[in-house]
């Protein structure tokens, strides 16, 4: 049987993935955020997952409006990230799992969600920054990643229940895999920012803390808020929150909180990683 | 709890200095975020930077749209249905960077908007026993 082993949660911002290019990790403005990444690598080198399933939005590399998917899962052979308009290339190619790609879409299928299904797929900053983050100095990705992508860019979004609900199948998708691969889940994203309008630069350190004290004891909590709730607390790109209830929903087992860091501000956001163990729950 | 927000005469509920890309944004904004979309790619980057008015009658910009871009008049662009994301690919042509953009919009200086969020620093760290 495979094996969840846990949850990483993490801020995606394109400035991340520049700072590194740049060499700034050390620098007095970075350091506290990068420094956050010391327990993800100490748990990603003790448990070297096989698979990472990554919930995260596109930000216009993959997706335009003339087709915009609510949810969409990749199922190709491999990922590319391409340049997002500001000539950022070079990030590794991302090796897929479509056998468990297929596998997932048949489970939430058959749990009554409808997604977009991907052969050939782009997946941009929200992914590789998270993969940068959590193997720094790797040669090549040392998992094969299942890309899935959920709609934060044009209102409707789904509903922040809806999202936490995909992720508890994708759960109960992971769980009945009988490949063997141990499987980290991934949730990219906020917590609070703002890109747009004349509040521009909004930061809601009591909204975020919130979602940190909450997410790995009692999702349900983050529930209470719908949509454009989280926009007015956490921003309009704070509804980012969304890849981590999906990400939160597909860790079922027993969850426990190892580290986090909340640090503001990186660029425009308050950044924040949080590493979550997931330990099968045992039946009698 | 949330405060109880306000709703507009069409009943859409109002977010102070906020504009929710909704299927109405997204129908008058398409030409401009389609052109913005297209930016991905370097050349066509580089054909916007050599004739922008060209450029724009290509994907049929609005008239305010074009206004607007060129008067790099962020808010405007966002009233005109264009969203950040596919509008940041537009101001990298502009040499503007996402700190650029906020301080723009809410009529500060750089420096005073990067200030702004310093003001707001803070660091939390726990990692369990």
């Amino acid at each position: 049987m495979s094996e969840v082993i846990g949850g990483i949660f993490t801020s995606h911002v394109p400035g991340i993935g520049k700072a590194i290019a740049n060499g700034q990790k050390q620098d007095p403005y970075w350091k506290p955020f990068f420094d956050g990444f010391a327990p993800v690598h100490a748990f990603l080198e003790r448990e070297r997952p096989d698979v990472a399933v990554v919930f995260y939005n596109d930000h216009g590399l993959n997706f335009f409006l003339d087709k915009m998917p609510t949810f969409a899962i990749g199922a190709a052979p491999e990922y590319r990230h391409e340049d997002e308009g500001w000539g950022i290339t070079g990030f590794k190619p991302f090796a897929g799992h479509p056998e468990l790609s297929w596998h997932i879409i048949g489970q939430v299928v058959h749990d009554e969600f409808d997604p977009v299904t991907c052969q050939s797929m782009l997946v941009d900053h929200a992914v590789a920054v998270p993969f940068e983050l959590c193997w720094p100095d790797a040669a090549a990705w040392p998992v094969k990643l299942v890309p899935i992508c959920i709609n934060t860019v044009q209102h409707p979004l789904p509903s922040p229940k809806r999202c936490f609900a995909l992720g508890r199948s994708v759960g109960r998708a992971l769980e009945s895999w009988t490949g063997g691969e141990k499987i980290v889940v991934l949730g990219t994203g906020g917590l609070s920012h703002q890109l747009d309008g004349e509040r521009a630069g909004w930061i809601n350190v009591d909204y975020d803390k919130f979602c940190l004290r909450n997410i790995v004891p009692d999702p349900e909590a983050l529930l209470q808020h719908d949509v454009l709730d989280i926009v007015e607390l956490a921003g309009t790109q704070g509804v980012e929150i969304l890849n981590w209830l999906a990400a939160r929903g597909a860790l079922r087992g027993s969850v426990k909180e190892l580290a986090h860091n909340y640090h503001v501000p990186i660029s425009n956001t308050a950044a924040a990683t949080l590493l979550a163990r997931n330990d099968a729950v045992a039946h009698a | 709890m949330v405060s109880l927000s306000k709703a507009d005469a069409a009943g859409k509920r109002t977010i102070a200095g906020t504009h929710v890309f909704d299927g109405d944004a997204a129908r008058a904004g398409y030409a401009l975020n389609a052109m913005c979309f297209s930016f991905n790619d370097a050349i066509h980057r580089a054909e916007f930077a050599a004739d922008p008015e060209a450029y724009m009658d290509r994907f049929a910009l609005t008239a305010a749209q074009r206004q607007t871009v060129r008067d790099k008049d962020v808010l405007g662009m966002i009233a005109a249905g264009g969203n950040v994301y596919y509008l940041a690919k537009l101001a990298g042509i502009f040499g503007l960077n996402v700190q650029d953009l906020g301080a723009l919009q809410t009529g500060m200086g750089v420096d005073d908007f990067k200030s702004a969020l310093l003001s707001k620093s803070t660091t939390e760290r726990s990692i369990a026993a």
